[in-house]
């Protein structure tokens, strides 16, 4: 259901991503994992034109769109068929938590408010913080910002859900919370792209890991395979250094 | 040196606080449109709209380049010379203008900042939402912006109140006029201008401890 042909993204001289191909099912769970630099975030930006991308085509359910030619709408279906949780949870400081997963649906989707309301609440309620639907982004921790930040994301009911480093920011005492959250998340078939450096979460949760290095993706397949008999010397090489 | 004229200052006080209404609509009505003016300038100053954006700095340029009399009495006595129409102008208008657009231009600045002030991560999860870049200013943006802004906003607010009183010198009967023809009659000009200073004074403290309020209710969602 969503398919990537030849995705490229370049930043001046350097290309960050080169011409990737990929394919995710519905339902399908991919961690990319990889060292620093290698274009990671670059292909979650990518996918929903957080960063615009040079070349190739996008296709995520009934929106197709060619990079080239894509124009602001085409931005705004990519954007409104995905959701993404941010590495350091980039809460709307003004608003509560409630508020800040009903923004989506009463400012894009049009729900009405009152709906829109109870959505934020029970969707509160799922990531543990219903105690919290009227607390401001500056009155929570990390670990909760980042739940809120999920939270927003599964709101919308979008299509693929993306992860960029979700945990990175937090101290390790938040960690737990987040991951047991998106486990949650994962339960529910939801089609998940992430990017992390928590290799036990992705043997735990991935149907499929995915290494890139340089731009490119170098292997791909289900974690079994990738993360215990890798077959090229850079990922080996990854594995001992983050193991 | 002579003593001071007490109960003349007394009896002036109602008088000048008669101008005070005049005052204040004058200064609102000017701090209303500038803020909007100002508002638009800095939103275009950030997203940079082709062709505009050279309109935009050039009038800030030179709005903040002159003097606000030079401005006003290029307003008030100049433009009509060259736009018959602009004759119809009276003082007051003249003078709103004025402030208007000499305090947009500082205003533009200070809401520029202030937007560029708002945590781009943020930029980003209202367009990841799906938000157009009009529902992001509106929604996200320019509410923060407006709590960064506000006490440099306040600020030009104070400096527009007392800036009203240079519509004395377009003809107005406001504050300053009035004093001024109080003492030409009872030639206490000492008495006279002091009063006015005392009355702008406590409007403008009047207006701090407002300020004060406002910044604690635009600091609400920050508290940890």
């Amino acid at each position: 259901m969503i398919s990537i042909r030849g995705l490229t993204k370049r930043f001046g001289e350097t290309t960050v991503l080169d011409a990737i191909d990929l394919d995710i099912a519905a339902g399908e769970r991919v961690v990319v994992i990889g060292p620093s630099g290698t274009g990671k975030s670059t292909l979650l930006r990518c996918l929903n034109f957080l960063d615009r991308p040079d070349a190739g085509t996008i296709t995520l359910g009934d929106v197709s769109v060619d990079v080239t030619r894509a124009s602001k709408k085409d931005a705004l279906a990519l954007r409104r068929a995905t959701s993404f949780v941010f590495q350091n949870y980039a809460l709307f400081a003004n608003k509560t938590a409630k508020e800040n997963i009903m923004e989506a649906l009463v400012t894009v989707q049009g729900r009405p408010r009152a709906q829109a309301e109870q959505r934020a609440l029970d969707v509160l309620a799922e990531t543990g913080l219903a105690n919290k639907a009227d607390s401001y982004p500056a009155a929570l921790s990390g670990g909760q910002q980042q739940r809120v930040g999920i939270g927003r994301a599964m709101a919308i009911g979008a299509d693929l859900m993306m992860f960029d480093e979700p945990t990175s920011a937090l101290d390790p005492e938040w960690v737990g919370e987040v991951l047991d959250l998106m486990r949650r998340v994962a339960e529910r078939r939801q089609t998940m792209l992430i990017v992390t450096h928590e290799m036990q979460f992705a043997r735990e949760i991935a149907d499929r890991v995915v290494f890139m290095d340089g731009g490119c993706i170098v292997e791909a397949g289900p974690p079994g395979e990738v993360l215990d008999s890798p077959q090229d010397d850079r990922l080996r090489r990854f594995l001992r250094r983050v193991a | 040196m002579r003593a001071l004229d007490l109960d003349y200052m007394l009896g002036l006080v109602p008088v000048i606080l008669g101008y005070v209404p005049l005052t204040l609509f004058m200064a609102a009505a000017a701090m209303v449109c500038a803020l909007v003016l100002a508002s638009l300038m800095a939103v275009e100053r950030v997203v940079k709209v082709p062709g505009l954006d050279a309109v935009v700095v050039l009038f800030i340029s030179f709005f903040r380049g002159t003097p606000l009399l030079v401005q006003l009495f290029l307003f008030y006595y100049g433009l009509p010379q060259v736009f018959a129409f602009l004759t119809q102008i009276n003082g007051v208008t003249a003078a709103i203008m004025g402030l208007t657009l000499h305090f947009a231009a500082y205003m533009a600045e200070a809401i520029r900042a202030a937007i560029t002030g708002v945590d781009r991560s943020q930029w980003e999860a209202a367009q990841s939402i799906g938000m157009t870049q009009a529902q992001m200013m509106r929604r996200i943006v320019l509410p923060q912006a407006t709590r960064i802004a506000a006490p440099t906003l306040v600020n030009y607010f104070i400096d527009m109140i007392k800036g009203t009183s240079l519509a004395f010198t377009l003809g107005v009967t406001e504050m300053m006029g009035a004093a001024q023809k109080e003492a030409a009659g009872s030639f206490l000009y000492f008495e006279a201008f002091l009063v006015v200073a005392l009355i702008y004074w406590i409007m403008v403290e009047a207006l701090s401890q407002g300020q004060k309020r406002l910044e604690r209710h635009l600091n609400k969602a920050y508290a940890r």
